[in-house]
């Protein structure tokens, strides 16, 4: 029994320190954004590795979405003789909640997973220590490129997510369903409102932040060569689902209040 | 000089370093020996202010630097440089931007005079002319020299050897101890050695130190260290795998 409570004791510990740890990383992040020099080459090369790269499988797994989202309403909505208001609750559906929560597993999946092994191979080889006894802060050096990168090319990738989704329903729409070119896109854009965009684009900026702040972190705390690297990243991309997925109900919890 | 106060330092209840003091003279050459694990490391990462102690002082040219904040830290950063045990060279830079990387990052210098550090300092640990390849086209020794080339590029005054010799044929070893008495003599830097590398240790040498059980159990010249009296010291040097260290594990 005392074993067991000394246990809890511990794990109670090492989730304040976690947290901590995060909260503390996320500060000196946004702090060192500030502080020159600017390293813009370096921000312009995770841009690319971030999110032109990810323009691939963000287009395939949004695309593919939009289609079985089409597929599964019309299910549905053909028995009650209301086809055309598919595109409307794919579109709505993209925006709101499909766009900004897939891409953002997606990117946490193949983005953060890849911080994490990089960050944490760098902690194990002692190159993070190189760094700092060469004067150069790692936060400034590691972190801020790769926080910026995802903060603007996350809501993008969004966006692009968003839009694809939407040309996918339309595909499954208008040539399966038989739903009119014209009709699909009117009750599209009569449906949205610039709420439904702004709300998925700022849930993909937080996502962005946690994808960011977890995966540095844990590639900063990896310990005990490649099978330390090969938990972090595990728990890296675990640790991001389930905060995108909590960060999800909570900003859409809020919204719900916010703009009605 | 540097200065090391009652330092203690403990990792989950085992104390690694305990209260150790030790003093190191500017422009010596002194070598810590010990065995693996003992914390030589340890001790070498607190000089340069890569771990905070449980307890004690470190006092570099009078800064006490334990307490001193990241930014301020890296100012006397810049007067050391580290070789690091596995080198440490950034995977994803050349050996030229690795090399460079201080005079790159914290000074005015303009390109062109960079390059010729870069050129010098690959030159005098027997590398010249691969600035351009990467990392991971080099062997485990040619790492360690370039990684040699980057602790002394921008010239610093104080230079830590993580275990310089490990890794490499005998020959290379000798090369590179030579070079460690060479920049002492040329550049007067103060030069702490971390090895087990008892050849490399009696060759370097101003003064030898031994640490054991987290403190300096013995410190002279090679030549006291070789006739010491101390069981301890003569198991360690002499390399006997049996003795006081030994039974008491």
């Amino acid at each position: 029994m005392r074993e067991w409570i000394s246990g809890l004791g511990i794990k109670a510990l090492n989730f304040f320190i976690y947290i901590g740890g995060t909260f503390n990383l996320m500060v000196s992040t946004i702090f060192q954004v500030f502080v020159l020099p600017f390293r813009k080459k370096e921000w312009v090369i995770q841009m690319y590795k971030v999110g032109v790269l990810s323009f691939p499988i963000v287009f395939l797994v949004a695309f593919f979405t939009g289609m079985v989202l089409a597929l599964q309403s019309a299910y549905q909505l053909t028995k009650m003789n209301a086809q055309m208001y598919i595109s409307s609750l794919v579109a709505l559906s993209m925006l709101r909640e499909l766009g900004p929560v897939l891409t953002a597993l997606v990117i946490a999946g193949r983005v953060g997973a890849s911080i994490t092994a990089e960050l944490g191979t760098m902690k194990v080889s002692e190159q993070i220590d190189a760094l700092r006894t060469l004067a150069a802060n790692p936060v400034k050096y590691l972190v801020v490129p790769r926080f910026l990168a995802l903060c603007i090319m996350l809501p993008l990738l969004t966006a692009y997510a968003d839009f694809v989704g939407i040309v996918g329903g339309y595909i499954i729409g208008v040539y399966k369903l038989l739903i009119g070119s014209t009709i699909y896109w009117k009750m599209t854009f009569d449906t949205l409102a610039f709420k439904d965009l702004f709300t998925g684009l700022f849930k993909s900026f937080i996502f962005a932040i946690i994808i960011c702040i977890v995966s540095c972190y844990e590639g900063f705390i990896t310990e005990g060569g490649a099978e330390g690297v090969g938990k972090a990243t595990t728990r890296s991309v675990v640790i991001s689902f389930i905060l995108i997925i909590a960060a999800d109900c909570l900003f859409t919890a809020l919204f719900y209040f916010i703009f009605p | 000089m540097i200065e090391i106060i009652n330092l203690s330092k403990s990792f989950n209840n085992a104390k690694v370093l305990d209260n150790l003091n030790l003093v190191i003279n500017s422009g010596e050459v002194i070598v810590i020996i010990g065995r693996s694990g003992c914390g030589k490391s340890v001790l070498l990462k607190h000089i340069i202010g890569l771990m905070s102690p449980d307890l004690g002082q470190v006092i570099v040219d009078g800064s006490e630097i334990t307490m001193l904040e990241e930014h301020e830290m890296d100012k006397i950063r810049l007067s050391f440089g580290m070789l690091f045990q596995g080198a440490a060279l950034f995977d994803s830079m050349t050996v030229g931007e690795n090399v460079g990387f201080t005079l790159r990052e914290h000074t005015s210098t303009p390109e062109n005079q960079v390059r010729d550090r870069v050129a010098n300092s690959l030159e005098l640990v027997g590398l010249k002319g691969i600035e351009k390849l990467m990392p991971s086209e080099l062997s485990g020794g040619m790492k360690k020299r370039v990684g040699l080339a980057r602790a002394i590029c921008n010239n610093p005054k104080i230079i830590l050897y993580d275990e310089p010799t490990t890794g490499l044929d005998p020959i290379m070893a000798d090369a590179i101890n030579d070079l460690i008495i060479d920049l002492n003599s040329k550049l007067h830097v103060t030069s702490i050695v971390v090895t087990h590398d008892m050849v490399s240790a009696y060759k370097i040498a101003d003064r030898i130190a031994m640490l054991y059980k987290g403190r300096i159990v013995a410190i002279g010249t090679p030549d006291e260290i070789k006739n010491t009296k101390d069981a301890t010291v003569k198991q360690f040097i002499t390399g006997a795998a049996k003795g006081p260290i030994t039974d008491l594990e």
